[in-house]
């Protein structure tokens, strides 16, 4: 069980107008920029349920996603992830919690994928006959027999999203964030790891939060989406719903964009 | 610890895919210290004595500094790395495991070519003694394995101060290496040699005096024993580090989506 309530976040960023002269200039005095980054954030994710996070850059998911793994602390509110304040009990919270990050590796780039594998067996303390069980369902399930004698800077970016996959959940997590996990995919990567999240869900029962820009992962996946926008929760409803609003084929950007335009976003 | 070695391994095994670099720039760490004490040998040819220390005994000491400097910076270099860490978001990643942040970091990179001047210190350290630098009781044996350990760990806590830095400036600030490789380069001479404020500094400030000059009047026979104890005192060093630590990864904000 996910729990945010009322999170807010606001990032200051040092401003400086270009060129040398004001380059000086911010040496000697600094102007800061508060931009919010949430705003009142709330809401609830049940066990086992797929949850499509969605919304234009810079709306706060990659925030949601930092503070729901104790990666940043937010200015105020309260958030629960199975009981364990995130950034406050961070150990205990991350050994029960898989992150993939689309568009960074954790993978240790000059080893083969194997090793990269036991070495987090290690650093998650997983002991041995459920690591085996783990290491050989995912292998099955996410097909990657020859792949993990390859070191990890060889694999192509649908093979290496699989290995990504495969190594955040080792430890068996009950939950799962996946920040744009398709992002760059070929056809035929992204069908195989939308089925493999389907299925992971299915027989682990692992609460999957999903932010992505690809409409069909959503269409594939959640049964609940969530559209967020300038830090707010604008819409939260199943993908029926969203469907309905964008009016036509929500495969299509047209379509995707209209829906944001209708938010004024 | 195992895991500590498990990284290790996997450090040295990707330092060694690379094979040529390897042995080359572990012959490279080699080359420039040697430059460094052959600078002082030279001086010594023309004055006999620097600041009233024998070849020897300034061998000695250049030994025990490179000793420290080498093996922080063997096992600290996660920390040297730190702004890279920090600016391509590896950080995020390390918040993410179950394990202390430091340990992680400290994880991230290791340059096992250091050994190489590790193994370069023992050998000046084996030629000062053979040379008659000091006259052996246990005790001094004591205070000179001290000064290598506590001098790493200064050296160590040098480091961490720099990577702490990091979390408020988010880049590596150059002028912080005056503390890391200043005194590698400076160390050949006890420290007594560059004057009082100097030594003053290096005793009460960055406590690198503790474990170089006061143990070294000790071993020399011009100190009180007690001053071979003071290798000790230097690792204190490390709270105030230790806390800035902490201040740093509270303050941390990540970067990028």
């Amino acid at each position: 069980m996910i729990e945010m309530q009322g999170i807010c976040k606001t990032y200051r960023v040092r401003r400086r107008e270009a060129g040398l002269g004001n380059a000086f200039k911010s040496l000697l005095s600094r102007e800061y920029t508060e931009i919010p980054a949430l705003r009142d954030m709330t809401f609830t994710v049940p066990d086992g349920q797929i949850l499509g996070y969605i919304g234009p850059n810079g709306a706060g998911k990659s925030t949601t996603i930092k503070i729901l793994s104790g990666i940043l602390r937010p200015d105020s509110g309260a958030c629960t992830v199975d009981g364990l304040v995130p950034w406050e009990n961070r150990k205990a919270h991350v050994a029960r919690l898989g992150v993939v990050f689309g568009q960074r590796s954790q993978l240790w780039w000059d080893v083969p994928v194997m090793e990269s594998f036991d070495l987090l067996r290690d650093i998650y303390r997983v002991p041995a006959p459920v690591y085996r069980e783990n290491l050989n369902r995912l292998t099955a399930l996410l097909d990657l027999g020859d792949l993990l004698k390859t070191p990890a800077r060889m694999l192509s970016l649908g093979q290496r999203m699989r290995c990504e996959i495969a190594a955040a959940l080792l430890h068996g997590p009950k939950v799962l964030f996946l920040d744009e996990p398709t992002i760059g995919l070929d056809a035929v990567s992204k069908l195989k790891v939308r089925e493999f999240i389907l299925e992971q869900n299915r027989l682990c029962g692992t609460t999957v939060l999903l932010t992505t820009h690809d409409m069909q992962d959503i269409d594939a996946l959640c049964s609940r989406v969530l559209l967020i926008g300038k830090g707010r929760l604008l819409l939260d409803g199943d993908t029926a719903q969203i469907r309905a609003m964008a009016g036509e084929d929500l495969s299509t950007e047209e379509a995707v964009a209209d829906l944001y335009r209708c938010f004024g976003i | 610890m195992k895991l500590y070695l498990k990284f290790l391994s996997i450090h040295l095994r990707s330092a060694m895919t690379y094979r040529s670099s390897f042995f080359l720039s572990c012959l490279g760490q080699v080359l420039i210290t040697t430059n460094v004490f052959l600078s002082v040998v030279f001086l010594m040819d023309r004055f006999q004595s620097i600041g009233g220390y024998t070849l020897p005994q300034l061998s000695l000491c250049y030994a025990v500094i490179l000793a420290g400097t080498s093996l922080a910076e063997c096992f600290a270099r996660g920390l040297d790395a730190f702004g890279r860490i920090l600016s391509q978001a590896q950080f995020d990643r390390i918040m993410l495991r179950p394990r202390p942040l430091l340990f992680q970091v400290l994880c991230q990179d290791m340059k096992p070519t250091m050994f190489a001047r590790v193994l370069q210190a023992a050998v000046m350290l084996i030629w000062a003694l053979g040379a008659g630098a000091v006259r052996w009781t246990p005790a001094k044996a004591l205070t000179l394995a001290l000064m290598i350990l506590c001098g790493a760990g200064v050296f160590f806590g040098v480091f961490l101060i720099n990577a702490c830095v990091t979390f408020f400036t988010l880049e590596h600030i150059e002028a912080l290496n005056i503390f890391m490789d200043g005194p590698r380069e400076y160390g050949k001479y006890p420290f007594g040699v560059y004057g009082k404020p100097v030594l003053l500094i290096l005793t009460f400030l960055v406590p690198l005096a503790l474990v170089q000059h006061w143990p070294l009047q000790f071993l020399f026979d011009r100190g009180p024993a007690w001053y071979g104890l003071l290798p000790l005192a230097a690792l204190l060093f490390l709270i105030p580090c230790g806390l800035l630590w902490r201040l740093g990864v509270r303050h941390y904000r990540s970067t990028g989506s």
